[in-house]
């Protein structure tokens, strides 16, 4: 078993320091040393999207990215998207939209959102299901999902 | 009085009767009555006193949740069917 | 959009936030892979690379002795169940099968057949220490194929297992054999009623094996305590069931074991059937300490329950004026390694949408070397509606006969028999028909080349069962609900809807909670479309109660007789004009004896089943058999809906797994029994970018025996879609599709035939 390695990274805003093996990924450690556990595993091979965090502001499958990977990175998770205990726009449309029924692709299916609707913050439907393709819902059949990002991103419209 | 569907596999057992007129106030006792005029069917039926795994009873159109106990009136139809679960 | 009978509600029809939503929104829900008790190990599974062999050795040392291992365990470690076949609440279950198929003991029957467990100080540990597990196999052939199966000299999976259902006297049911059940069913003169027939079609149809596809991995994570008992926490659609098949693998007493079940990410009916909390016990009472348990990707796809593969064959007979007036069906379903396909329901429902006056339905349950197959959505009606509703629509294009006005003139109704026996009572299949017949998608018309249009009807029996819950008022004037029905889609909710609706107080004064099975009082599992339906009439009842209760306690607050006092417009009122709400009485309990707690329990009330119409509009590419999802409008007859934004959703769910099953998911098997696709990417769910918007229409036909009409929605959704889009590709590019998944490489296949 190798040396566990020291990692220095930023998450949601706070420095973090945590130690890891060189084969555990990110969200091994995420969920496992750092008991940051709304990001969910549902495949460990990149194929699902649960496992969604944004790095240095891009979408990534933490599944796939290992934790020494995260050495001077920013990264964000689920659990820093609501602002001192008030829930975002996106989230607030989720729930408004009853865009989640088991709930549990719900936070890498708002990661991703967060990071669509920083980079276009007009999508068209089209534009919304095909950022999200990489996203499985078992529950929802996408509908209430697309409408909730397409309302969210009219609300942050309407906000700015 | 009640009337107890058969079974198509077991119509072989009744002469190829479909159904029979049973007296009974529970499916139990419709089951015995049955069994008086064709031999053989409690034990197809009932394992232990209890209804075989696998099977369940409906009354009329709704499934009986108290199995052998459950209450039968004159103008009732009984039917054994398999046991289905959802998911 | 909804259609209906309906009554004027305050609470129900409503759209509150559902009460769990902010912990789901930010990560803070805790599913079951997400405890974390003091002291935790980490579990990890040795499975079968053989699809069929026996186990002549297994060789545990090395594992044991890699550092950091702190438990092994094998079918050793369970108990012996001889022959006990056990009531566990929904269906009797072969305990030495359920033994088996969670620790192989003499005989692995598929690819990943769990054979020993690991418990260490990390999961790579864990998953190391499996390696070095030595097993010796005899491989066996494996038996793949259904029909193969059947034969009389295939090779036999389980010496025990005995044809039932055969007629009396026939020799075959003394013989070991993979076809575990025979079901029979007929109504009237099958020869006669074909005699009578203009136009008589013949077909067979293939389904490929399907997974739920839920997003979560199953998970247990166990402790074996010193005291001896055990707690389980677990994603679980039913923990009173996960409790008592636990203790009875480990046969123990049911109270010894507790079963706490986590958020759950999806389950749809294969999370009913325990694979992980036994062997995480037994790993917990070998280490002492607490050990987790997660299935991994491809354990999920080759280890759990998917719905069986299929074969049916089916003729249907039909007068030259449209009556259906024959049929005869043979089905044969896949169990899995051990019996116990849902080949009886598959039976009852392949005639169930229709009046039709002669019948024979023949059904089989076969043993195959493949994962035991389990519940998936209302279990075998989907392969039976493939075959019905596409031969249905091959006779309505031949006979120039518009499809819903067939369904319409042949559907079931109150007043008709079914094949297996019941006759039906109130029930809105037509109603179903009838709005899409009159919707805006069914009446606009399609253009445009290669383009088709399929409808479909489907049925589900639903299930009544036996749920209960208490409610503690609090002094605040709000209401603690505790329920023991798992929430997998927003149940918590529209039960406490429906408690808030009697008492006549708002969505949001009612804190519903899931209990354990120390805390709440006995459910059924959370399937079945049951929950909305029976723990929502134990909650009426316990509401019911409450007020009963208020009533007595409101006389005593105001000094006056019982009998003058009311309970009217969520609040008492009494003589002289007295008043007070329901929160102004709360406030004053304390004074007058203390809680409140009211409480209700459902056993009786039996739903009396749900039909479903879709329509479906596709593009064909011709050059590559791909299938495009144009539009597409479920109608549902949903009883009443409690909170539609939750019945809309379980509806587009269910019609989405519908597509994934009708246009690409399937097991890919090799012939060594190998599944090829084990992975997300090659078991090919819809995408969001797959499926356009699901239009829903609420038909609302109250069912009677629910005191709000409800009736349960989850499952039949996934009845119609298969079928619907056979109906729209015969439409488009004029191929008759007779095998799921219709994936590209089969309908270019087909479309290249013709030419």
């Amino acid at each position: 078993m190798a040396k566990k390695r020291v990692v220095q990274t930023t998450i949601n805003g706070d420095a973090v320091e945590f130690l890891c093996e060189p084969r555990q990924t990110l969200l091994e450690v995420l969920r496992d040393v750092l008991n940051l556990t709304g990001t969910k595993e549902g495949c460990a091979n990149g194929n699902c999207g649960s496992c969604t965090v944004l790095m240095n502001g891009r979408p990534v499958t933490s599944c796939l990215v290992l934790g020494v990977e995260a050495e001077g990175a920013e990264i964000r998770t689920i659990e820093g998207v609501a602002c001192g205990g008030h829930l975002d726009c996106v989230q607030q449309a989720f729930l408004e939209g009853a865009a989640l029924q088991c709930g549990i692709c719900t936070p890498g299916f708002i990661m991703q959102t967060e990071a669509l609707l920083a980079e276009n913050p007009q999508p068209t439907e089209e534009q919304v299901r095909f950022h999200l393709a990489g996203n499985l819902c078992r529950c929802t059949g996408y509908d209430k999902i697309v409408r909730a990002v397409l309302a969210a991103a009219e609300k942050k419209r309407a906000n700015v | 009085m009640p009337r107890l569907f058969i079974p198509p596999s077991l119509r072989a057992l009744t002469g190829g009767v479909e159904v029979v007129s049973v007296t009974g106030a529970t499916v139990r006792e419709a089951l015995q009555s049955l069994e008086r005029q064709h031999p053989g069917f409690e034990a197809r039926f009932c394992d232990g006193g209890k209804l075989r795994p696998g099977m369940t009873i409906a009354v009329n159109n709704r499934f009986a949740p108290d199995g052998l106990r459950t209450a039968v009136s004159p103008d009732d139809e009984i039917h054994f069917l398999p046991a289905l679960g959802g998911g | 959009m909804s259609i209906g009978e309906k009554r004027e509600y305050k609470v129900i029809g409503t759209r509150p936030v559902r009460h769990d939503g902010v912990d789901k929104v930010t990560g803070r829900a805790q599913y079951g892979a997400d405890v974390h008790p003091t002291g935790m190990l980490f579990g990890a599974m040795l499975r079968s690379p053989h699809a069929h062999a026996r186990i002549k050795r297994i060789d545990t040392s090395r594992a044991a002795a890699l550092p950091g291992v702190r438990a092994v365990v094998t079918s050793a470690d369970l108990p012996d169940q001889g022959s006990r076949v056990v009531e566990l609440g929904e269906g009797a279950v072969n305990m030495r099968h359920l033994s088996a198929n969670v620790l192989a003991r003499d005989k692995v029957l598929y690819k990943g057949h769990a054979i020993a467990a690991v418990a260490a100080d990390s999961i790579h540990i864990a998953q190391e220490a499996v390696n070095l597990i030595t097993v010796e196999y005899q491989p066996l052939p494996p038996v793949l194929d259904v029909r193969a199966a059947m034969k009389p000299d295939a090779a036999v999976l389980n010496d025990d297992v005995r044809t039932e259902g055969l007629e009396p006297g026939d020799p075959a049911a003394n013989r070991p054999t993979n076809v575990a059940r025979r079901i029979l069913f007929q109504k009237g003169d099958v020869a006669a009623g074909f005699q009578s027939a203009d136009v008589v079609l013949e077909h067979e149809f293939v389904a490929s094996t399907v997974h739920q596809g839920y997003i979560e991995p199953h998970n247990a994570t166990a402790l074996w305590n010193a005291d001896g008992n055990i707690t389980v926490w677990m994603s679980t659609q039913g923990s009173f069931t996960a409790r008592q098949q636990t203790a009875e693998l480990l046969r123990v007493p049911v109270s010894d074991v507790k079963v706490v079940p986590m958020e759950i990410g999806g389950g749809f009916g294969g999370k009913i059937s325990v694979y992980l909390p036994p062997v995480a016990a037994l790993l917990s009472r070998k280490s002492g300490r607490p050990v987790k348990l997660v299935m991994d990707r491809a354990a999920v796809f080759e280890a759990t329950g998917p719905t069986p593969g299929a074969y049916i064959r089916l003729k249907l007979g039909f007068t030259k004026d449209g009556r259906l007036v024959a049929g005869d069906a043979h089905l044969a379903y896949e169990a899995g390694a051990f019996p116990g396909s849902p080949i009886g329901p598959g039976c009852m429902c392949l005639f169930a949408c229709y009046d039709i006056p002669n019948a024979r339905v023949e059904g089989f349950d076969v043993c195959v070397n493949k994962p035991r197959t389990n519940a998936y959505r209302a279990p075998g009606s989907t392969h039976a509606a493939f075959a019905i509703e596409t031969m249905i629509d091959e006779f309505c294009r031949q006979a120039k006969m518009d499809p819903a006005e067939f369904r319409i003139r042949n559907g079931a109704k109150a007043g008709v028999r079914r094949v297996d026996g019941p006759v039906f009572d109130r029930v809105g299949m037509i109603e179903t028909v009838e709005a899409i017949r009159n919707s805006e998608h069914y009446q606009s018309p399609l253009g445009g080349s290669n383009r088709g249009r399929g409808i479909a009807t489907g049925f589900w029996f639903n299930c009544g069962l036996k749920s209960s819950v208490t409610a503690t008022v609090n002094a605040d004037g709000t209401v603690a609900l505790v329920e023991g029905s798992t929430d997998i889609g927003g149940t918590r909710t529209s039960v406490a809807m429906q408690l808030a609706e009697t008492l006549g107080i708002a969505a949001e004064d009612v804190k519903p909670t899931v209990g354990d099975t120390d805390t709440a009082g006995y459910c059924d599992v959370t399937g079945g479309s049951r929950v909305t339906f029976a723990t929502g009439i134990a909650a009426v009842e316990a509401a019911k109660d409450i007020i009963s209760q208020l009533v007595v306690r409101a006389a005593r607050h105001w000094e006056v007789d019982p009998k003058t006092v009311e309970y009217v417009d969520g609040g008492v009122t009494g003589p002289a004009g007295k008043r007070l709400s329901f929160r102004e009485l709360a406030a004053t309990l304390h004074e007058t004896g203390g809680a409140v707690i009211g409480r209700g329990t459902s056993s009786e009330a039996n739903q009396g089943g749900a039909f479903g119409t879709h329509c479906v509009d596709v593009e064909v590419d011709p050059d590559t058999g791909k299938v495009q999802i144009l539009r597409y409008t479920a109608a549902q007859d949903v009883g009443t809906a409690i909170h539609p934004s939750y019945v809309e959703g379980q509806i587009q769910g269910g019609a989405v797994q519908g597509i994934g099953w009708a246009l690409n998911e399937e097991y890919w098997y090799d012939d060594m029994g190998q599944m090829r696709n084990a992975t997300f990417l090659d078991y090919r769910m819809p995408t969001c970018y797959d499926v356009p918007m699901i239009d829903t229409i609420l038909v609302e036909v109250p069912d009677p025996q629910h005191p709000y009409g409800v009736r349960g929605v989850g499952e039949v959704p996934i009845c119609p879609p298969p079928a619907a889009i056979a109906n729209a590709i015969a439409g488009a590019v004029g191929v008759r599709m007779r095998q799921t998944p219709m994936s590209p490489p089969r309908v270019l296949a087909e479309i290249l035939k013709q030419d």
